[in-house]
């Protein structure tokens, strides 16, 4: 956002990136490169393209493809809705971070793809159990940063609104939440990215359909261009999220001034700089400065 | 002044009255940290009185009390004679950090109070746009509160306070921020847009020539006390800065603050 719109040359660039990585890849295996690395069991860039053609004409693909969508999206949206409303109330209580904080703090670190077990015992189906994985995966980052963003709220704000009489809900609806949106789509992005590794692994290890499924059973049958179509599939589905989260997050946050970002953070540093030099014994330069400015006022 | 802020003084004509802020042998401060104790001070209704003291003095701690954000620690607040039980629309405050949402274009936040009163939106804007108007604003009202000036921004929060029709305005260094001239500027408008409010004001500063100008009376805040509260010479001459009688007053206070 700092410069001006991505301009034709940084497109072309882009494209050349990947363009040259496909090359490297087909050179590598086409030539048979056996150093230290192997590269002759690898399927080269052609038998993998060969490998995607049959399966975009045959009906499995569209349907793994539709079933880890809608389980990621289910999974990722619960996590968004109760990330945020969890991330707020522990937040803005003490009573919720005294109740919750324990118990979120343990169940964190454990990696959403060891809870596979809970998953199998607590839910009926495989399918809710894959998107109780892929929920937990984004819950926890949702919710960190929820926190972080609400806790580091101007206090002005709200006292604002508190002396227009505004009540609660209307500092929630009205300074909280916009507020600490910037920070709560720092979290979502971590959240869908986590989210895909974990609907994935998920799948691979219960799935019935899914990329991830269909990857490993690929690998199981010794299919390695089958594999590599369905890493190939992970990734520009990854892709195309994240890049939807970004997207919407930066609409949704355009108010931020972010080409004043760089200036201002630079500004205060040369502003105290030019202070303490002026004035070497200062132990605070900017309470300094404030005195200084209060002589000359009074 | 144009006819969209006479609409403004239409729309707004039925605006209350002042009212009365008393303080009686109040400490005030954070719980384990009275800033200001001792505090006896009657504020009356349409009166603007301004308060002066260096900084870390307990200014901003007064107001806050008077604004409902923090409770007495010992001692009585009350408005018109009933105890302020916490903020409400009835006592806006101003800060002089920038306290309007970022998120909100200028008009916008002038909204929130009236949105906050359950006005309807063709309403909220109308009376946003004409207080907008009435601090000279009308051309950024669309815009968010970083693409505009410093001084913009305090006249926009100085609408957005007023917009909700209060009865008392607490103010607190809204020009602290400010350079000399829009400092000055800002002074003489504020003088225009209360007139006619009737609203309560008390003014926090630690500019001596600020407190003067504007102030009916002035009181001296200074070493955890409440020092001293001063008239300010009538009829005031508020351009005239050479007035014997304020240059008196001046250096009493001046002496008063110990500087």
């Amino acid at each position: 956002m700092s410069r001006p719109l991505p301009t034709a040359g940084r497109y072309a660039l882009r494209v050349a990136s990947l363009v040259v990585a496909l090359g490297v890849w087909q050179a590598l295996t086409g030539l048979d490169i056996d150093l230290w690395l192997r590269f002759s069991q690898f399927p080269t860039v052609t038998d993998v393209a060969h490998a995607f053609a049959d399966r975009l004409a045959g009906p499995d693909y569209w349907t793994d493809l539709t079933d880890s969508l809608t389980r990621i999206l289910s999974g990722f949206l619960l996590a968004a809705v109760l990330g945020v409303a969890t991330g707020v109330l522990v937040a803005r209580s003490r009573l919720a971070e005294d109740l919750l904080g324990p118990v979120l703090e343990v169940v964190r670190p454990i990696p959403a793809i060891a809870l596979v077990p809970v998953a199998i015992l607590l839910f009926p189906s495989n399918e809710q159990g894959i998107v109780f994985i892929t929920f937990t995966a984004a819950y926890f980052p949702v919710l960190v940063s929820t926190r972080h963003a609400v806790r580091a709220l101007t206090p002005v704000w709200e006292e604002a609104v508190l002396t227009m009489g505004g009540g609660r809900w209307r500092i929630l609806g009205s300074v909280v939440l916009p507020g600490a949106l910037p920070g709560i789509f720092g979290g979502l992005s971590v959240g869908i990215g986590v989210s895909w590794i974990c609907v994935i692994s998920a799948e691979m290890i219960s799935g019935q359909y899914g990329v991830g499924y269909r990857t490993w059973q690929d690998y199981t049958v010794v299919d390695y261009p089958g594999v590599f179509v369905g890493m190939v599939t992970i990734g520009v589905l990854g892709w195309l999220t994240s890049t939807a989260v970004e997207l919407l997050g930066r609409r949704l946050t355009r108010w931020l001034p972010r080409t004043s970002y760089d200036t201002g953070a630079r500004r205060p540093r040369a502003v105290r700089a030019v202070a303490s030099a002026r004035v070497p014994k200062s132990a605070a330069p900017a309470a300094k400065t404030k005195e200084a400015r209060d002589e000359h006022l009074v | 002044m144009s006819t969209s802020s006479e609409t403004a003084t239409t729309s707004t004509g039925a605006m209350a009255r002042g009212t009365r802020l008393t303080l009686r042998a109040a400490t005030l401060g954070r719980p384990g940290a009275p800033a200001v104790s001792g505090v006896d001070l009657d504020v009356a209704p349409g009166e603007i009185l301004t308060v002066v003291g260096p900084s870390g003095c307990g200014k901003s701690t007064l107001l806050r009390t008077l604004a409902g954000l923090l409770a007495p620690l010992d001692g009585e607040a009350d408005q018109d004679g009933r105890p302020l039980t916490g903020p409400c629309a009835d006592r806006a405050l101003v800060f002089q950090e920038d306290a309007l949402l970022p998120w909100r274009t200028l008009r916008a936040n002038v909204e929130l109070p009236l949105a906050i009163k359950g006005l309807a939106r063709a309403d909220r804007r109308r009376q946003a746009e004409s207080w907008l108007a009435r601090v000279g604003l009308t051309e950024q009202s669309g815009q968010l509160p970083h693409r505009v000036s410093g001084g913009q921004r305090q006249r926009a929060q100085l609408a957005r306070a007023l917009a909700g029709r209060p009865r008392a305005v607490l103010m607190d260094e809204p020009f602290g921020a400010l350079d000399a001239q829009t400092r000055a500027g800002m002074q003489d408008l504020l003088v225009e847009v209360l007139h006619g409010t009737g609203a309560t004001v008390v003014f926090v500063t630690h500019d001596v020539d600020e407190a003067l100008f504007l102030g009916d009376r002035v009181a001296l805040l200074g070493n955890g006390r409440l020092t001293a509260v001063r008239e300010v010479p009538r009829p005031r001459d508020r351009t005239a800065r050479d007035d014997p009688a304020r240059l008196a007053l001046r250096r009493d206070v001046l002496s008063s603050l110990g500087s």
